[in-house]
This record gives C-alpha cells, structure tokens and sequence, in this order.
C-alpha cells in the first residue's frame, strides 16, 4: 500500500464541505487556488463532485440541520476520503458553541483526520494540515 | 499477422503509447494554463498520478438508473478511443492501415460522444442528464463543419478515403493546409475538434460552473480513471488526426520525427491557448457559430477544393 499512498499524497482532490460556516474559511480556501498559493503545485485540485474527492474541507460549526447532509456526503465520497475540519468551528465550536442548534458531538458526524486551528485560519495553515496529511500518507 | 495486430493495438500506436503521450499532453495542459494564469502548476507526472489514485479508490454504483450502462460506458468509450487512436497511428507512423478508413474513424469519434451521453444519461442525476443533454446538442453543432472540412483533404488527394492515400498526396504536391481550401477547411477542422473534446470554450457539456462536473459528475474512483484517460487520449487522437489530414503526416525517419514532434506540440499548444484565452458560449452560441459560420466556410472550402484551389 505504500506505494499507493505515495500515489495518493501527490494527487489530493478536494471537496468543499459548507457545514453551516460564516464564510469566512470558505474565502480564505479560495484563496489557496490563487497564484500566490497555488496549491496545483501540489497536485491539489477544488473538485466540485464529492464523488471525484479525496478530502473533504468541511467549514463551519455543523448545526442539527446540516448534520444529516454532512454525514450523507462522506458516504457518497469513495473510500479513502480524509477529513480536514477548517476553522475554529469544527475544531471547538467557537462562539457558537452553547447555541441550541450546534451538534455537540461533531465527531460523530463525521470522522475528521485533521483539525486547522485559526479564525480564519491563514492559507499557510492550510497548507501546513495537508503537508501533515501528506507525511501521513507517505509514512 | 496476429502478433503484429496486438501489438499495433495494444503497444504502438494503441494503447500504452497513446496513453502515456496523452497522460503527459495532460500535463502540459495544466502547466500552460497555470502559466497563462501566472501560477506555477503541478510537477511533471501529475497526470499519472491522478489516475493511478483513482484506480485506486473505491468503485460506487449509483441506486437509480442503469447500473451496468454506467459501467460499460467508460470502458466502452475507451475501446472507441483506443481502436481510433491505433487506426490514425499506423498510418501516421508505420504507413500501414489498420483496418479502417476515415468513414470508419468519423464513426468512432461520433460513437465516443454518444457514449457520453449514455454513461452522462444512466445515474437518473439532474446535473449528469442534462450534461448529456447538452453534449447531445455540441455533438449535432460541431458534426457537420468537421465532416466537410475533414471530406477537403479527401477530395484534394483524388477522392480518396484512405489514410494512406491522403498521405502519399502531401508527400508528392506538399501539405494540404498550404493551399486555399485546405487552410479554410484546417481552421474549421480546429474549431472543430476544440468542440469534440469538449474543451473551452465549448465545454458546455462539463461546465463546471453550472453543472458541476456534466455527465461525468456520479463517476468516481476507477470508472472516472477510464473517462480522465480517454479525454488525456484524445489530446493526442485529435492533433496526430489534424497532422494527418491537413499537416503532411508525421515519418520516423530522421528530421521529419523533429518536424512531427514540432507540429504536434504546436497543435497542442494552439488547443491549450484557445481553450485559455475564451470563455464558455452558450448553447445556442454554439450552435449558431457552427452551423451559421462554420459550416459555410467549411462548404466554401469543399467547393474550392472541387474547383482544385
């Protein structure tokens, strides 16, 4: 298998997953396909079908309406999928995190791989999670 | 006799050479439109990559719709461009017909297409129908002008259809593009083609914009490898089809395999830029650009061609 996850580590496409965000992350992940980032030099690609996706960015706290979707399109994506939660709201719930309508436990929903701390965090940050995920991968 | 066949179809100018050339054609696609957009873009065998990981990955067949049309369609449509590619490269390269004639090699583009449709049409998915939809509608657009500006050579080089034929002309009264007609019929044919392989600006059928990723948007893990490798494929099918006809062929021998080289990359270099430099058209555009534009260039072109322009 290492073989394939070498394979696998220079060819991550990845899927946006807006898990009830305040589109703060979603701007900042768009700027990682600018020609300052450039995160094609990496072989990272924004695929818009969870299908064609390798990673899913999920954003935002995930509140009990979005939940079943999240959970929903991590079963449509074909295995191996990694989760990175971008944002503080996926990590910890932020602000919003004793409001009436926020899944407590988010790990239940969907299994992440990898947390990016930060408020939005920086796209240097999120380029540092994916490095993360890469050395996983390349072992 | 047999070996040779096996080996045309699956080695030379078949399978593994046409898909190792389209998978770094692939490459220099990504690399010049990061270029153009003043980024980096990605290493060398990125393409390689890609559809290694996608073998890979998990196989998922939709609940709804024809399970075994969304199989078959993929690994059909790579037969199709397996068996056009192996036709127009025995000719191009080894001077030996395989089997098939331009009538035979118009029918296998043509089938590629509908074989989208029918892999775009099977899931039951809103945004995958109405991309086969549309390819239906690019693939009745763009026919026509490539039929007529494809039937030019033909009747350049004495009515005849055969590869083999089109190109003993070129090499005894020169290329096809440097006369009148055959340079009308050479820009028509390029349009042309830039709609068959769906790219921009006529990537109506995958407009990501719009319908996500088109027919193709189900299709994940090794039956979307086989949809990437047959559109890497057809990078190559096109351009060596476009030296053949109208670009005076493509010889092993000495300065004419520099020459071939130079003509391919400058075909492929001509697609990447018109892809880069327009943005999608309507449907309706489409439509009207070919059949109200093109297709009567194209016609003027056969008439020229007739008179011996």
């Amino acid at each position: 298998m290492g073989w394939y996850n070498r394979r696998l580590a220079k060819s991550l496409w990845v899927f946006h997953v807006s898990a009830s965000p305040c589109n703060n992350c979603d701007i900042e992940i768009l700027d990682l396909l600018t020609p300052r980032y450039d995160v094609e030099r990496f072989g990272i690609r924004l695929v818009g079908s969870v299908r064609h996706a390798d990673v899913l960015l999920v954003t935002g706290v995930i509140n009990e309406k979005v939940a079943p979707l999240v959970r929903r399109l991590y079963e449509q994506a074909p295995k191996p999928v990694f989760v990175v939660g971008v944002g503080t709201c996926p990590t910890s719930g932020c602000c919003f995190k004793e409001s009436y309508n926020t899944v407590q436990r988010r790990a239940d929903v969907i299994p992440f791989n990898v947390y990016v701390e930060g408020c939005p965090p920086k796209p240097e940050a999120m380029i540092d999670a994916i490095v993360k995920l890469m050395g996983v991968l390349n072992g | 006799m047999t070996a040779q066949i096996l080996f045309d179809f699956f080695v030379f100018p078949g399978i593994v050479f046409t898909a190792v050339l389209g998978l770094l054609a692939g490459w220099l696609d990504r690399k010049v439109s990061a270029r153009f957009q003043f980024r980096v873009g990605p290493p060398p065998f990125q393409s390689f990559n890609d559809v290694f990981k996608l073998l890979g990955k998990e196989t998922i067949l939709v609940k709804t719709g024809l399970p075994w049309l969304f199989v078959a369609a993929p690994l059909a449509g790579f037969a199709v461009m397996s068996v056009a590619a192996t036709s127009v490269g025995t000719a191009l390269f080894l001077g030996r017909t395989a089997g098939a004639d331009l009538i035979v090699l118009m029918y296998l583009l043509m089938f590629y297409s509908v074989l989208v449709v029918l892999g775009g049409a099977s899931p039951g998915n809103v945004f995958s129908s109405l991309g086969a939809g549309r390819e239906v509608k690019l693939l009745l657009a763009d026919e026509l002008p490539f039929i007529l500006a494809c039937l030019v050579p033909v009747i350049r080089s004495g009515y005849k259809l055969d590869f083999g034929a089109i190109l003993a002309y070129q090499a005894a009264h020169g290329m096809q593009v440097a006369s009148v007609s055959g340079a009308l019929a050479f820009i028509v044919a390029l349009l042309a083609v830039q709609a068959k392989m769906a790219l921009p600006p006529f990537h109506i059928p995958d407009a990501e914009t719009e319908l996500v990723a088109g027919p193709f948007i189900e299709y994940g893990g090794p039956l979307l490898a086989f949809w990437k490798l047959n559109q890497f494929m057809m990078l190559v099918v096109f351009p060596f089809l476009l030296i053949l006809l109208f670009w005076g062929g493509f010889p092993l021998r000495g300065l004419g395999l520099l020459w071939g080289v130079l003509k391919y990359l400058l075909l492929l270099v001509l697609i990447i830029i018109i892809k880069n430099t327009n943005p999608r058209v309507r449907t309706d555009t489409a439509i009207a650009f070919f059949w109200k534009y093109l297709a009567p260039l194209a016609l003027a072109a056969v008439v020229l061609a007739v008179l011996g322009v």
